[in-house]
């Protein structure tokens, strides 16, 4: 398990592929939203976890497709099937791998890019903590999708489609979680907790049901 | 090691893609040092059957049984795929990973009991056994179609596994690689091995069965649809399928 993730880890760095294209695409969608938004300060720190979970989630979604594409092209997917290890393992390797190569920089560009967003020191810390919770529910959920599309030429748009849907949930308790620690009032841990329930939860179901995907597809 | 005679078995094995029969019913079997060789014409089904094997596709109707035979952790394997290297008609090589990378990978990755790791050959040593020396440092999309060919095969060699499917190996290999080749096959059912190839060149080997696959005859697609498929087809039944249909 091991040999595969930090092989897949690796590929996704040197291959000039998805690692760097979520993190320059989620650049792209910060910086432009203050200009499209207009430099009301109060406004863009108001609406700011959002874009930036929402940045998050589109990025992520934009390297999912590939996870394993790549490997049926070139009949890797062939070798691991039929493998020694169980598919859900697997599946669970490369979801660590693609979320330790595209999901750990948006992580660690949140803060900074929050910053175009006239965000408060404690939403930037917010921010950060929650992608870091939740964006392993995004990469498990789009792997099922992922293995659902892999035997199709364009699947991106339809591991888009499927994915989108079930990441809402994910959607909503980090921007909640991220609201509740800046606005007192509010309780900042259930959200925070259901978070982290939602990634164990897609975490243990994810990998399975990628990997019944991935055995019927075989062709 | 098993006592018994490793035996690799096919029952009423009907092979196909979901529910349609490609190629079956086959009933035969290749024990310990014995090669079979799966001829046929192209879309007889020869691949069908080498991946079914292989576990990538579930069998249509029949079951495929084993007999002594160990998987590569040593315990008895439930399923041939345990016990089997497949190479297919891809490489399941990366391109920009150099050659010696992509097989220390799969060498690490279908490892095996830790006492077969001394005798088994590094990366190094597989491709100079099938003729690419001093190439483990090149990207492996930097190599010709047959030297590709040639590294998916040193594949075989960093992992131990009892049986080898191989799905037309010689295919883009010339004639000095081909003999080598068959040199390594007759090593390899030698030392107590089980090959299962589909080929439309000889493979040069000495003792190997031969499971021919009979084309399907029959006029468009009548063949691939029918309930009871069998690997040739006379009029009379043809007849009766349509019929039914």
């Amino acid at each position: 398990m091991t040999a595969l993730f930090l092989r897949d880890l690796r590929l996704a760095f040197s291959g000039g592929g998805g690692a760097t294209t979520g993190v320059i695409f989620f650049l792209a969608v910060i910086a432009t939203i203050p200009f499209g938004v207009g430099p009301d300060l109060n406004l863009l720190s108001r609406i700011g976890p959002a874009i930036l979970w929402i940045g998050a989630l589109l990025s992520a979604l934009l390297t999912l497709d590939r996870l394993f594409q790549a490997d049926r092209e070139d009949g890797t997917l062939d070798l691991l099937i039929a493998g020694p290890l169980p598919m859900p393992i697997v599946v669970l390797a490369k979801c660590l791998a693609l979320w330790a190569a595209s999901c750990l920089p948006l992580v660690l560009a949140s803060p900074v890019l929050g910053l175009f967003l006239a965000l408060q020191p404690a939403a930037l810390f917010a921010v950060m903590a929650t992608l870091f919770v939740g964006t392993p529910a995004i990469v498990f959920i789009g792997a099922v999708g992922a293995a659902v599309a892999v035997a199709l030429p364009r699947g991106g748009l339809l591991v888009s489609v499927l994915v989108l849907p079930l990441s809402i949930p994910v959607l909503i308790f980090g921007v909640s979680a991220t609201y509740a620690a800046v606005n007192q009032p509010d309780p900042f841990w259930p959200p925070f907790m259901i978070l982290c329930a939602l990634t164990l939860f897609f975490g243990a179901l994810g990998p399975l049901a990628a990997g019944a995907a991935l055995k019927a597809s075989g062709d | 090691m098993a006592a018994s005679v490793s035996h690799v078995a096919l029952r009423g094995l009907v092979v196909g893609r979901g529910s349609v029969a490609a190629a079956g019913p086959f009933d035969t079997g290749v024990s310990a040092g014995e090669a079979l060789v799966v001829t046929g014409p192209n879309g007889a089904g020869k691949s069908t059957l080498l991946r079914t094997l292989a576990g990538l596709l579930p069998p249509v109707t029949g079951a495929i049984s084993l007999e002594g035979i160990d998987a590569a952790d040593g315990e008895p394997a439930a399923r041939l795929a345990d016990a089997a290297h497949y190479v297919g008609h891809r490489h399941g090589m990366k391109g920009p990973v150099t050659v010696g990378d992509n097989l220390a990978f799969w060498a690490r990755y279908l490892g095996g009991a830790a006492k077969a790791r001394d005798r088994l050959a590094t990366p190094a040593e597989a491709l100079a056994a099938v003729g690419l020396p001093g190439l483990d440092a090149i990207p492996f999309s930097y190599l010709s179609a047959g030297q590709q060919r040639r590294a998916s095969l040193a594949r075989l060699l960093v992992a131990e596994r009892k049986v080898w499917i191989l799905d037309e190996p010689t295919s883009a290999l010339d004639a000095a690689s081909q003999e080598r080749f068959a040199g390594l096959v007759e090593t390899h059912l030698t030392a107590g091995g089980i090959v299962i190839a589909a080929t439309h060149q000889p493979l040069g080997l000495k003792a190997a069965k031969t499971l021919h696959i009979a084309p399907r005859v029959g006029p468009e697609g009548a063949a691939g649809l029918n309930d009871k498929p069998a690997p040739a087809i006379d009029d009379t039944a043809l007849a009766e399928a349509e019929g039914w249909l």
